[in-house]
């Protein structure tokens, strides 16, 4: 049993948020973190590694310095990683990037007994997109919003968070789950994984070790391979300080409906 | 020299200051104001490793080196002055002697609940009337068939009432003078052995200080530390190694310091202007920071030479004399910059001046160190 972990570098929103002049985000002049979500998903699977000794490889579609977050994922216990780069890849929307994680995810093999795992979203683009996607084009079950889960033979119990409840879903193997900050909280990295992370194994796939799976294709990678075309990047503009109003008597509910009124809200 | 640090130990500054932010800064302030010692902290320290940060993994440890638990002490410092010296007592006090001067046995023995943080470490050597002047030991080990029979006392034991083991020193031979102290290992359960109360302190609150006192205290024979008389050299060497804890200590405490002001000098409008804007901020700021820098590069300079396995003594000196003298000044102005409201215990930087005020005595006072420093000239 092997869990594939998906992950994504992403820019730290914490600071300035700098975009190109073709609206895309200018990524290499922005601090950048792991996606919280993905950590989550992360940390859902060394928990699984901790109470069966399965494999956990950590899998990132990125420039080369993503390398330095895979690193730090191995340092928090993760066996491998695999690094999925190349120029052709450059500028993948959601629908292009599902295409070559899946295609790399084939390559790293899937056996019956396997979970994919990925974070809800991605901070920067807020899709939800390419977990679905890459479950949709494995042709494996997928099951999101993952808040907490069991893993019984080689099937998983899942309580899926939704905006209205909960939904308990059993689900079998091999699957793919997206996961939430509910889930669990992400480990530190230790000191002695940080001292044998270097030594463990880091693949690159680039477009040579792709291009002969069926799912890559010059008009499904890539900037020309991608639907969705970006209109506008901006920094959103910071909202005003909000008016609190203290007291729960009438003369509060009075000024409350005086200010709706003045500004013809009521 | 090379200042570079590696991945790994950039790896691990990372590392260490999420998780000082994370879990030991919201807890300062309680453990000072409460003198109480943080065990919870301990214990999520010791799953990280960092209870063994620079001993081989076969005795337990994380297989680090001395630098990068250097760095430790220091980003635990920045936060928390306490839960800095903590790690630095058990990591160069006890578990080092233990490495550097145990036989396998005693390493096998010891080693791997101490490294894994489930034993928590410290040091006996000062006692009432042996403080700089370590040698003048009145606590004495008098063999008596398969052990010895330890009597006296120590007083200013940091980890004294929460440890597992310790590393204490006794005259075996009163004439002898400083060849004739040896070192022990011993285990808070030994018969007649006992630890006395609580210290109150002006800085460190939340650590723990307390007496150690042995009545016909009884320590088996193959718990000697090294050989019979050669426990003054053990102590030296491994008061050569504290002092680089201490001085990350220290160094931890100024820069964090210096944080806390350019945060907060940012934000404090006086006479229409952020206080950042006054030239005087800014060079006082300057200074500081200036100051910490050089100290930052004796302390690294000093746990890399440890690392190689080169001569360090004076290093770890002039490592510990600077970073301690640093920190009270860079921290005392620190307050002085956060005027009134620096002088209360709504902020963290009057707590920083009060642990940093230790750094300058403990492990050998700046006086000490500047005596190694100087013989270490010729200067006679």
């Amino acid at each position: 049993m092997k869990i594939i972990v998906c992950v994504k570098q992403v820019p730290d929103t914490s600071g300035k948020v700098a975009v190109n002049p073709d609206g895309t985000l200018d990524r290499a002049s922005m601090q950048t973190i792991t996606n919280p979500d993905d950590m989550n998903a992360v940390e859902a699977a060394l928990k699984l590694k901790d109470e069966t000794g399965c494999m956990v490889t950590v899998v990132t579609m990125g420039p080369p310095p993503a390398m330095g977050m895979l690193r730090e994922l191995m340092a928090m216990g993760a066996d491998s990683a695999v690094l999925v780069s190349a120029r052709e890849f450059g500028g993948s929307d959601t629908y292009a990037t599902s295409q070559i994680l899946a295609a790399a995810i084939k390559r790293i093999g899937l056996e019956p007994d396997d979970i994919v795992m990925c974070g809800r979203q991605a901070i920067d683009g807020d899709t939800a997109q390419v977990g679905p996607q890459i479950a949709e084009k494995l042709g494996m079950p997928q099951v999101t919003y993952v808040a907490e889960m069991h893993k019984t033979g080689d099937t998983i119990t899942v309580k899926r968070m939704l905006e209205d409840g909960y939904m308990t879903i059993k689900v079998q193997t091999p699957c793919l789950l997206t996961c939430i900050k509910e889930l669990n909280t992400p480990r530190y990295m230790s000191v002695s994984g940080v001292f044998e992370t270097y030594s463990k194994p880091l693949d690159t796939f680039n477009y040579e070790s792709l291009k002969d799976d069926s799912l890559i294709d010059a008009t499904t990678i890539g900037l020309k391979g991608s639907p969705t075309n970006i209109f506008k990047s901006f920094t959103p503009p910071l909202k005003g300080a909000g008016v609190i109003l203290e007291g729960d008597g009438k003369e509060t509910c009075e000024k409350l409906a005086g200010i709706l009124a003045e500004k013809h809200i009521i | 020299m090379d200042f570079h640090l590696t991945n790994e130990q950039l790896m691990l500054r990372k590392m260490y200051r999420e998780f000082a932010e994370d879990h030991v800064k919201p807890l300062a302030e309680e453990i000072d104001e409460e003198e109480r010692f943080p065990m919870e902290t301990v214990e999520k320290m010791a799953k990280l490793g960092m209870m063994g940060i620079y001993f081989p993994k076969e005795y337990g440890g994380a297989g680090g080196d001395v630098l990068s638990y250097a760095i430790a002490v220091e980003e635990l410092a920045k936060v928390c002055g306490t839960t800095a010296v903590i790690v630095s007592a058990h990591t160069s006090l006890c578990c080092a002697p233990i490495f550097e001067h145990g036989t396998e046995e005693q390493k096998k023995k010891y080693l791997p609940g101490l490294l894994s943080g489930k034993k928590i470490g410290a040091f006996g050597l000062t006692e009432p009337g042996a403080g700089t002047d370590a040698s003048g030991q009145q606590t004495t080990a008098v063999l008596d068939g398969d052990h010895y029979v330890l009597n006296g006392s120590k007083c200013f034991i940091t980890n004294g009432n929460v440890a597992d083991v310790f590393v204490v020193f006794a005259m075996t031979d009163k004439k002898a003078g400083n060849h004739g102290i040896t070192a022990f290992i011993m285990e808070k359960d030994m018969p007649g052995f006992t630890q006395g109360k609580h210290e109150k302190k002006m800085g460190i609150r939340g650590s723990s200080t307390c007496d150690l006192i042995f009545e016909d205290c009884i320590v088996p024979k193959e718990n000697l530390l090294g050989k019979v008389g050669k426990g003054f050299k053990i102590a030296m060497m491994t008061l050569d190694g504290g002092r680089i804890g201490i001085a990350s200590q220290a160094l931890g405490l100024g820069e964090g310091a210096v944080e806390e002001a350019v945060k907060y000098t940012k934000e404090r409008v006086q006479f229409g202007k952020r206080l950042s804007q006054f030239q005087n901020t800014q060079f006082q700021l300057a200074d500081m920071h200036t100051r910490m820098q050089a100290a930052q590069y004796l302390v690294y300079s000093a746990a890399m030479k440890k690392q190689n396995h080169e001569d360090y003594s004076v290093d770890a000196a002039m490592a510990k004399l600077f970073a301690a003298e640093a920190a009270s000044d860079v921290t005392r102005r620190a307050v002085q910059l956060f005027g009134g409201y620096g002088y209360t215990r709504e902020y963290p930087v009057e707590r920083m001046m009060r642990d940093a005020k230790i750094t300058e005595i403990y492990e050998g006072t700046s006086e000490v160190q500047r005596m190694v420093i100087a013989s270490h000239l010729g200067v006679k």
